[in-house]
């Protein structure tokens, strides 16, 4: 064996510079040093979740001396807090007037600035919190799916039911992919913070996974039964009667103008409960084992828990600040009984309309009245948790 | 993957009953696009992939502070990462916020799931970002300028310079801003720089976080290239948009150039502590990542499509950079005004001379007289800071539009605008803000199309101010309420250290544009006349013309 040489390698050499924390003592060494310190805690102590988000999004009101410097064609820039009707405490104080010689701010301007900055999400998403909760949820319905395939469990599964899953199943993937896309992700640009605009690009996320792990078990179904119509959906979502009524509130929400605060109520506070609910929990997920099915509930159940425990939960903390605000309550609330008069009415429409779809299973679910009862009695007690009372149009 | 990626197309959506609302406008058009979606991914593989990637980086992280890497890394590199790292989240999450800009105004369908996916990965690479950031501030020596960076990087100039990286993405022309400026120009050529040759020069420097944070951001920027990819192939089928597209190609090109390379440039020939005569320089990055993969590579192919690509600012940057000195030219800037910072630069030894003389000849002769003079001034000894010393340099003014100062002085150009002067860096910034952020555009209209706006010049709102005051309304002042965040060299020895006293003393700063506008006519034709031929170096014009 011979060696050769080679040339020397040339790499950085490593150098011990002692640059650890508490190496050495000056001004700003000290533990206290060590936390952001530009945003005040929503508690005593300041949370991960809020230290990797508060204040990325700046605002002129706070620390955005120099304002925004790229503007739209109307010089506006940023997140113009008209873009809801909603308000925060201190909206309507000016914007600090800055100019020739002026400094950071004006001598009045108090800190930290307006209510809008006070929200903070409950499901306290960021990029690890996102990432754990859909990875563990996609784990989990990947091996409850695939478990049913080796057990043939499909095969239990009545003839009338195939026909429902291909159908009305099928036709719930494309609710949650137009909420996903064109409600959440569309207003994701719009609402005033980071903290805002995080929750609704988090709550986007799951929409769009929803509508996906739908699609993916469609795709399974038609692999695995025999005679199952991977595109029904399609037809159901384009011309059954039944869905046209939640199909024209859901595009509907879609085209809430300029108003993201309208279009996320309408939303998780409306529809959600009325429509979504009422179908997700309230028919499939009562009818299924009946039917012989246990996988699709895991799979409806999955997104059933993205809205109640997560969806839900931040569009509570985000709302009901709003209605006890302590300059805007009223003007708030007026408005959310507004917007509560407007969309129960065509949520409790689009509930009747699907009322055939509870006829259709063989082992049938609870009655249709028995089920819009719990969904109403469900929305209010969402009313009542947002500071709102339950509308008019609710007993519709 | 392939069937289930040609099943979730059975998601898409055409309204029956109402139209989504257009929030967001364009003057571009699609009428002739073919639909394509060049991203195969379905979350269902790519939470679980990203989940994986997240524990490779949280693992390193754990693994880097029980094994000290604090003990190995430079001082120098790491308070550049106070101002990047203060930057650096703001552009990913308006990146975030830029993807529905796009639903409404691109009408693929099957593009927006690849537009959302993007804006899901930007949340990650924002928060990621700023994780690192906090694990920075609770590990490395000197945590001040960490621990504010949110405030500070909001009211400092050159924090402001990176702001427009964010701000573009989020303002004017959906397409403009969403895909030409933030995915074809920042994301497809520049990240190359900022991700990739940064990282590796951190590594250098005894950091292997950021490597590990700026890979993982970086290894999802290929799918959003190819949104980028999409949607310019789908505009470049329509005629009408090829005016818009070139006009969009310049701006991108030449407002990237001007702020990455001024940051980016800075950061790595400035703050790395290795020396090393064959570690590449940041024209030798620029040239590979910059010219020959991103522009042979990606942008001349578009001529094909009868594209006209900016060969002349292509050149022309490179042409600041290697002749003109725009990165030197930077740092001695940013130096020059580090008082008005929240972190500490070090100045140049004799070992960094040797280097920069070797990778830049001449480069001693231009700048090492300043640098030797700035170790000089280092550490208060009854003298002012460097900017109120005579030192042969003269304060420069600032570019309106990309809000570098005006640094290559005989670039320098001047223009009324909107009743007010404003003098430019470059005539292409001057071009951005006259002609190309303008309601018509070669005598289309283009309503869309956004402004420039906001106090674009920081001085203006310290005019007259006495430093200590102006540096106490930034914040940019340590616990003890009087030693300043920001200091002309390393040493964290509280007797070495500027304070506001230290300030005090020094004349009233003066805003260069509010001085401008007071010059009668004939004042200010003699200021450009003498400023361009200032330099280099900031030198003042030669006496004997």
């Amino acid at each position: 064996m011979t060696t050769t040489e080679r040339p020397e390698r040339s790499v950085p050499k490593p150098v011990f510079t002692d640059a650890e924390a508490g190496a050495r003592e000056f001004p700003d060494s000290g533990a206290s040093a060590r936390r952001y310190n530009y945003f005040t805690p929503a508690k005593r102590k300041q949370t991960h979740y809020e230290d990797v988000t508060v204040e990325v999004q700046p605002d002129p009101r706070h620390y955005l001396t120099q304002g925004w410097i790229y503007g739209f064609a109307d010089g506006e820039g940023g997140y113009p807090l008209h873009w809801t009707k909603l308000k925060a405490w201190g909206v309507d104080k000016p914007e600090p007037v800055r100019g020739v010689g002026t400094g950071g701010m004006s001598p009045d301007f108090t800190w930290p600035a307006h209510g809008w900055h006070e929200f903070r999400d409950p499901n306290e998403e960021w990029e690890q919190s996102l990432y754990r909760y859909n990875a563990n949820v996609v784990r989990q319905l990947t091996q409850n799916v695939d478990n049913a395939r080796h057990s043939k469990a499909f095969g239990q599964w009545t003839a009338n039911w195939v026909r429902f899953v291909e159908r009305n199943v099928g036709a719930w993937m494309h609710i949650e992919h137009i909420l996903g896309l064109y409600v959440f992700a569309a207003n994701e640009r719009s609402a005033p913070t980071n903290m805002h605009n995080t929750a609704l690009a988090a709550n986007s996320t799951r929409k769009i996974r929803f509508a996906q792990d739908l699609a993916l078990y469609n795709l399974t179904l038609t692999e695995e039964i025999s005679g199952f119509d991977g595109s029904a959906h399609v037809e159901a979502w384009n011309a059954d009667a039944e869905w046209q009524g939640a199909r024209k509130m859901c595009e509907a929400l879609t085209a809430v103008e300029d108003d993201w605060g309208e279009a996320v109520f309408a939303a998780n506070v409306v529809f959600e409960p009325l429509v979504g609910e009422l179908f997700r929990s309230n028919l499939v997920m009562q009818s299924a084992a009946g039917n012989g099915d246990f996988v699709t509930p895991t799979v409806m159940g999955a997104g059933e828990y993205d809205y109640a425990q997560r969806d839900l939960r931040w569009t509570t903390a985000c709302f009901a600040p709003l209605t006890q605000d302590r300059e805007f309550a009223d003007h708030n609330k007026g408005l959310m009984q507004g917007w509560l008069s407007r969309w129960v009415a065509q949520a409790l429409e689009a509930a009747r309309q699907m009322q055939p779809l509870w006829s259709q299973p063989d082992a049938k679910p609870p009655r249709f009245e028995d089920s819009l009862d719990k969904a109403k009695n469900r929305f209010a007690g969402i009313c009542r948790d947002l500071g709102l009372d339950t509308p008019e149009e609710l007993k519709q | 993957m392939a069937k289930a990626h040609q099943k979730i197309q059975e998601l898409a959506w055409e309204p029956q009953y109402h139209e989504p609302y257009m929030k967001y406008g364009t003057d571009y058009t699609f009428r002739k696009a073919a639909k394509k979606d060049p991203l195969k991914q379905v979350l269902r593989s790519y939470f679980p992939m990203e989940e994986e990637k997240d524990h490779r980086v949280y693992g390193a992280q754990d693994g880097a502070i029980r094994g000290n890497m604090f003990r190995q890394v430079q001082e120098r590199w790491l308070e550049w990462q106070k101002l990047f790292l203060s930057i650096i989240p703001l552009p990913e999450i308006s990146a975030a916020r830029s993807m529905p800009m796009l639903f409404n105004v691109v009408p693929n369908p099957e593009l927006h799931n690849g537009q959302a996916i993007q804006m899901i990965d930007e949340v990650r690479h924002s928060t990621i970002q700023q994780n690192l950031k906090r694990l920075y501030m609770n590990n490395y020596i000197d945590p001040a300028g960490f621990n504010n960076s949110l405030r500070n990087f909001q009211s400092d100039y050159a924090g402001t310079i990176g702001r427009q990286f964010a701000e573009g993405f989020i303002t004017g022309d959906a397409i403009t801003a969403a895909s030409i400026y933030l995915t074809i120009i920042a994301e497809t050529a520049f990240t190359n720089t900022l991700f990739v040759a940064m990282p590796a020069e951190a590594a250098a420097n005894g950091d292997y976080l950021l490597p590990t944070v700026f890979h993982s951001v970086q290894s999802d920027e290929s799918r959003h290239i190819s949104n980028g990819y999409a949607t310019l192939l789908m505009a470049l089928s329509d005629e009408d948009n090829r005016q818009l597209l070139e006009r969009d190609l310049r701006y991108a090109w030449w407002n990237n150039h001007r702020v990455v390379d001024a940051a980016i440039g800075t950061f790595i020939e400035y703050g790395t502590k290795d020396r090393r005569k064959d570690r590449e320089s940041y024209a030798e990055m620029w040239r590979r990542w910059i010219y020959d993969d991103y522009y042979r590579s990606y942008l001349v192919p578009l001529e094909k499509y009868g594209l006209t690509v900016p060969h002349d600012l292509v050149e022309e940057s490179w042409k600041q950079i290697w002749e003109k000195g725009y990165v030197h030219e930077v740092a001695q800037f940013f130096a020059t005004g580090w008082l008005a910072n929240y972190w500490r630069i070090d100045g140049m030894t004799d070992e960094d001379f040797e280097w920069f003389e070797h990778k830049y000849p001449g480069w001693y002769d231009r700048y090492g007289k300043w640098w030797e003079n700035y170790s000089r001034l280092a550490t208060p000894n009854g003298h002012h800071a460097i900017v109120a010393e005579d030192v042969d340099y003269v304060y420069p003014h600032r570019c309106w539009t990309c809000m570098v100062p005006c640094l290559v002085r005989e670039d320098m150009v001047m223009d009324q605008v909107d009743g007010q002067w404003r003098t430019y860096c470059h005539e292409m910034c001057r071009w951005t803000d006259t002609v190309a952020f303008r309601p018509t555009y070669e005598g289309r209209e283009t309503p869309n199309m956004g402004r420039l706006i906001g106090h674009r010049e920081w001085e203006t709102l310290y005019h007259g101010w006495n430093w200590a005051d102006v540096v106490k309304d930034m914040g940019f002042v340590r616990d003890d309420g009087r030693t300043m965040t920001a200091q002309p060299h390393l040493d964290l020895d509280p007797k070495k250290m500027w304070t506001l006293d230290h300030m005090r003393r020094m004349p009233p700063l003066q805003s260069p544009n509010v001085v401008l506008n007071e010059m009668s006519d004939a004042e200010r034709q003699a200021f450009a006349a003498d400023y361009v031929r200032q330099g280099p170096a900031g030198r003042p014009a030669p006496t004997d013309a």
